[in-house]
């Protein structure tokens, strides 16, 4: 009655990630950042800079990973007619889970995406970001299991769920019409880098490309990284897990052919080495992925497919970068930002506080 | 008659713990879970089965899924 989805299936999944764990490391030998072939938390960070929601002159650049994974997942639930337009299910707490998201993820310098990335290129760093992730997703578990959610959504317009799409597609009208001159720190009204992460990266066309293929794979494999240790410790279940073990594994041999894999914990690209800040970091963005049902990547193919609410969260995001680079809270390769302690800490409690006070059995 | 469990309007995980709490509550051996996306519908049906249960009948209408389900 229904065709067969080949990609739900364990072989698809793995498959999946091994082909993200692949191209995200040839991302980096085509010219992307060390260990951040894919970082969804980086990239839109990047773009927010590009945009001049924040003025850290060394990540400014719209990313074509990101809009191609909104544009990817739209063109594959086009096809496979699972395009819904829906939304209203708590869209302001979805909107500040990503902003405390981002600032997490900015404290770690990086998401669950480049935390695994991170760990194949040789990172010990990203150890400490990943225990913070899987605890702070056990934390969640906790309040799912005693009746958190976050409320229904609805079906709405159709043209409710193109925004995002249509805004992906607007960054990418943007890129070509204003595009990287060489030297030049502006083009038109986008901002660019001429040093740092955000002058790394590879040829626009490329990026676009892989990022669509991995838009449209994930969207048909439901691949999430949160989800992946969320079901794990909900259900013993191993089915998204295996797709992250399968990045993981993959990523860390193509890093080790093109001779990208260094262990060690000094001196590692964009990262820093106060392990505790890592941990307490990603504590806080686990937290708030788990809350809003999935990582910074499986939001962006949801948007993609229709959801607004998670729309909804990667504004959060975006504004969050904003707010991380301009307010001192992003850690650097120096280490954690002057007020990066205070964001953590108030990052954790909004987390609590939204987990304790939405559930059924609470209300 | 069979238990319905609607889990219309949520994502995961909400609709596989819905579906599980509603298996180790029912006692005769049927239940009925309707969702409105197809990633609910896939970890509904691999959730229950990890429990030994087995979709028996699924009924699509308007992008919504009713799914009858049965201990195997």
């Amino acid at each position: 009655m229904f065709s067969k989805n080949y990609f739900v299936t364990p072989w698809g999944i793995i498959a999946v990630g091994i082909l993200i764990g692949i191209f995200a490391a040839l991302l980096q030998k085509w010219g992307n950042p060390g260990n951040m072939g894919i970082c969804v938390a980086c990239f839109e960070r990047d773009i927010a800079g590009a945009l001049g929601l924040h003025r850290a002159a060394v990540v400014q650049y719209i990313r074509p990973e990101i809009i191609g994974f909104v544009l990817g997942s739209l063109i594959s639930s086009l096809l496979f007619k699972e395009f819904r337009s829906r939304g209203g299910s708590s869209p302001i707490v979805r909107y500040m889970l990503g902003v405390f998201a981002m600032i997490g993820a900015l404290v770690f310098l990086g998401c669950p995406w480049r935390a695994i990335l991170r760990l194949a290129g040789g990172d010990g760093n990203a150890i400490f970001g990943l225990l913070g992730l899987i605890t702070g997703i056990w934390i969640a578990t906790f309040f799912m299991r005693s009746g958190y959610d976050l409320g229904r959504s609805h079906k709405t317009y159709t043209s409710a769920g193109w925004i995002l799409p249509i805004t992906m597609l607007g960054f990418l009208v943007l890129l070509l019409l204003f595009p990287y001159v060489p030297g030049q720190d502006r083009s038109g009204i986008l901002f660019y880098s001429i040093k740092g992460p955000g002058a790394m990266h590879a040829p626009l066309i490329v990026s676009l490309a892989i990022g669509l293929g991995v838009g449209f794979l994930a969207q048909r494999s439901r691949f999430c990284t949160m989800g992946a240790f969320r079901d794990l410790i909900l259900f013993r279940q191993v089915h998204l897990f295996l797709g992250v073990m399968a990045l993981l594994i993959a990523a860390w041999i193509t890093n080790f052919v093109a001779g990208q894999f260094h262990p060690g914990f000094e001196n590692q690209p964009v990262a820093h080495t106060m392990a505790f800040w890592n941990f307490a970091g990603m504590l806080v963005a686990g937290m708030a992925f788990a809350l809003a049902g999935g990582c910074p990547g499986r939001q962006l193919f949801m948007a993609g497919e229709g959801d607004g609410d998670a729309a909804v969260f990667c504004l959060g995001m975006i504004t969050g970068a904003g707010l991380a680079h301009n307010f001192g809270l992003a850690s650097s390769p120096k280490g954690i930002g002057p007020y990066g302690v205070a964001a953590v800490v108030i990052g954790f409690l909004f987390c609590l506080f939204i987990g304790f006070t939405m559930r059924r059995k609470a209300a | 008659m069979a238990k319905t469990i609607d889990a219309r309007g949520f994502s995961c995980p909400q609709p596989v713990m819905m579906t599980l709490d509603g298996i180790s509550a029912t006692d005769n051996g049927e239940i009925v879970v309707l969702v409105d996306n197809e990633a609910a519908r896939e970890n509904v049906i691999r959730a229950a089965a990890s429990q030994g249960w087995l979709a028996t009948d699924i009924q699509s209408e308007n992008d919504e899924y009713r799914i009858t389900m049965a201990k195997g």
